[in-house]
């Protein structure tokens, strides 16, 4: 005992500390340089979005504010510097807040989508069976109709209802107009992308809870009698996160993809409330004009798209090398 | 074979059959009636209208008759265009769609296979990369931002082409060629993984040391099972540019079928939007057997079973 014991290193420090999978994961995913600026991009037009523009608007600069002698300013003038659109409202700001909704929409839908297709797909998968069976035929039933069409029809009829909800609240209860009606055109769209888009995110959430719940230590967990709550959330779930998050991560840029292919053909964001497709929609018009009124959301909603998927695709290959193929 | 196409056909009249149901209900669902936006109708006139296209019966017995006309070959009257059959409609813009989708769809192949082979053979180096940033572009860089870009770059310097529009024959390369980004940049990654994966096999091996040539080990060997994924995902490709277009008919003033879906949409035009997701399930139908047999011909595996 006393020679093995002076062979091992006096001091703690030395000891090799064994690395996490998710450290380990984190390393790989430092060594890819696009994920990295992927990354960095998403991080920053989050700040830009959700920071910086709350704070320009409490100085006083407005996206709605209109200066018809300034109007179709290029870049270099108007207040935030980007010069300004057709009725003379500030790009920066409209670009801004105009980012502000679609990616609330996307985080929004997405975390609806994580949360159904987790709860759906866990359950599927941990049943199986028969009734496991039966719910992903749902699923694929659903996932054969066409996505654009049907979250269309449904925002439609959401969108009714939430309108009327919304006068009611204004009338009756008295509540800040602008922001009800904001959030009554971007809720129905949010609930239409995620209502119909979690159906992959349920498919991946199954197969992996139908394998993990073969393995040996679920067998062991089932053994000492826990309940089928507690091996789901403790023992399932955690085990899932690392393909929950990659999906998730590669589902908000198609779901800012829906959401501005939505506004630009007029079933989507509405004005006076406006988002990267509405502004895109809106810059295309003056293409022969005034190029910036185009070029700045669609540069920045594209750079956005490019970041997410870059770092999805890294967490992808970080998370899980061996499907780091394709 | 026949299995393949029986069960295709049984999977495609279910999801019409779902298809056409929820869109029935949520289409009248949705709040507001066709007729509210016309000028000068008074209630009466609405009821009278309501009853001439059957609209004042209760819900079910409408969907039965829905049904029935539907079986008879009668998709309906438009709501919102007076006068004018749905059936007319499509017939008028499916071809449109149908010459564009076809011709994208080739461009798509065209670029985005290549892409796609040239980046598993030079897996990991600068080809690789360079490819699979194109391919994200193709992806990130979408319909509503390429359309206006061609427009500026393409149609206007060179004032060969026309801006938007669909007047004479050269109206369609605009279009084609920004719906066809998004295709290829798919194929290419679905090339790519398909293409690395057979390399990977034991019998490219065999092949690479019995020593026969890289151009043959990948024409002769690799290329059929390796284009598998992106076989697959040509058949919903098909049906979705076809129909799901709105944005680039939207650009480029193409007078196809996604219009009318908008249009459909925004002025409650029930039949109108029934008739074009029928015909669209049915397309999508067509498109994933289509895609079905050309897989089993690919697959000796598929067709022995």
């Amino acid at each position: 005992m006393t020679s093995t014991a002076k062979t091992l290193p006096a001091d703690a420090a030395s000891i090799e500390k064994g690395s996490s999978l998710w450290a380990d994961a984190f390393l790989r995913l430092k060594q890819n340089k696009l994920a990295m600026l992927g990354g960095i991009i998403v991080i920053l037009i989050l700040i830009l979005c959700f920071i910086v523009a709350p704070i320009l608007a409490m100085t006083g600069m407005d996206a709605n504010a209109q200066d018809l002698t300034n109007r179709f300013a290029p870049i270099g003038e108007g207040k935030g510097g980007l010069g300004t659109d057709q009725l003379g409202r500030d790009l920066l700001m409209r670009v801004l807040e105009g980012g502000q909704i679609s990616l609330l929409v996307a985080i929004l839908a997405t975390l609806m989508t994580v949360t159904i297709g987790v709860i759906y797909g866990g359950i599927a998968g941990y049943v199986g069976g028969r009734t496991g069976n039966i719910m992903m035929r749902i699923v694929d039933g659903l996932l054969a109709m066409p996505f654009l069409i049907i979250v269309i029809l449904f925002r439609e009829i959401i969108s009714g209802h939430v309108d009327d909800l919304a006068k009611i609240l204004i009338d009756d209860w008295g509540w800040n107009d602008n922001t009800v009606l904001r959030f009554a055109n971007l809720i129905p769209l949010t609930i239409a992308i995620a209502g119909f888009g979690w159906l992959s995110m349920g498919r991946i959430v199954r197969s992996s809870a139908a394998s993990l719940s073969q393995q040996e230590f679920v067998e062991a967990a089932r053994s000492l009698g826990l309940s089928h709550r507690r091996i789901l959330f403790r023992h399932i779930l955690p085990n899932m996160l690392g393909p929950v998050i990659i999906y998730a991560t590669l589902t908000i840029p198609s779901f800012i993809l829906y959401e501005a292919t939505l506004s630009f053909i007029g079933l989507g964001i509405e004005p006076p409330n406006s988002s990267w497709g509405k502004l895109i929609q809106e810059g295309a018009n003056f293409l022969e004009t005034n190029l910036t009124v185009l070029a700045i959301p669609a540069v920045m909603f594209s750079l956005t798209l490019f970041a997410f998927n870059f770092l999805g695709d890294g967490l992808r290959d970080a998370l899980d090398p061996r499907a780091s193929k394709d | 074979m026949l299995r393949v196409i029986l069960s295709r056909l049984l999977q495609t009249i279910v999801v019409v059959f779902l298809l056409v149901t929820f869109t029935f209900f949520a289409v009248r669902a949705i709040p507001g009636n066709p007729f509210a936006a016309e000028k000068a109708t008074s209630p009466e006139e609405q009821a009278a209208l309501e009853a001439y296209y059957g609209l004042d019966k209760p819900l079910p017995i409408q969907y039965l008759n829905y049904w029935g006309n539907v079986i008879q070959g009668d998709f309906g009257d438009s709501l919102a265009m007076k006068g004018r059959k749905v059936s007319t409609l499509i017939s008028e813009s499916f071809p449109v769609s149908l010459k564009l989708g076809i011709l994208s769809l080739f461009l798509g192949m065209g670029i985005g296979i290549p892409l796609g082979i040239i980046a598993a053979l030079f897996h990991n180096k600068w080809q690789d990369y360079s490819a699979m940033v194109i391919a994200m572009a193709g992806i990130c860089i979408v319909a509503f931002v390429l359309g206006p870009i061609f427009q500026l770059l393409i149609a206007k310097p060179l004032s060969l082409l026309n801006v938007a529009g669909w007047n004479r024959g050269s109206d369609i390369i605009l279009p084609a060629i920004t719906l066809c980004f998004g295709v290829a940049a798919y194929l290419a990654r679905l090339t790519r993984g398909g293409m690395l994966d057979v390399l990977s096999q034991d019998y490219i091996r065999t092949a690479r040391a019995k020593g026969v040539p890289t151009m043959q080990i990948i024409t002769k060997h690799a290329m059929r099972p390796a284009l598998m994924p992106a076989v697959t995902f040509l058949g919903p490709a098909f049906a979705a540019i076809i129909t799901g277009s709105f944005v680039v008919e939207n650009i480029f003033l193409v007078p196809g079928m996604g219009q009318h879906f908008v249009l459909g949409i925004t002025s409650k035009d029930y039949n109108l939007v029934l008739g074009l997701v029928l015909f669209y399930g049915i397309l999508m139908g067509i498109a994933n057997l289509l895609s079905d047999i050309a897989l089993i011909f690919m697959d000796p595996k598929l067709r022995n079973s």
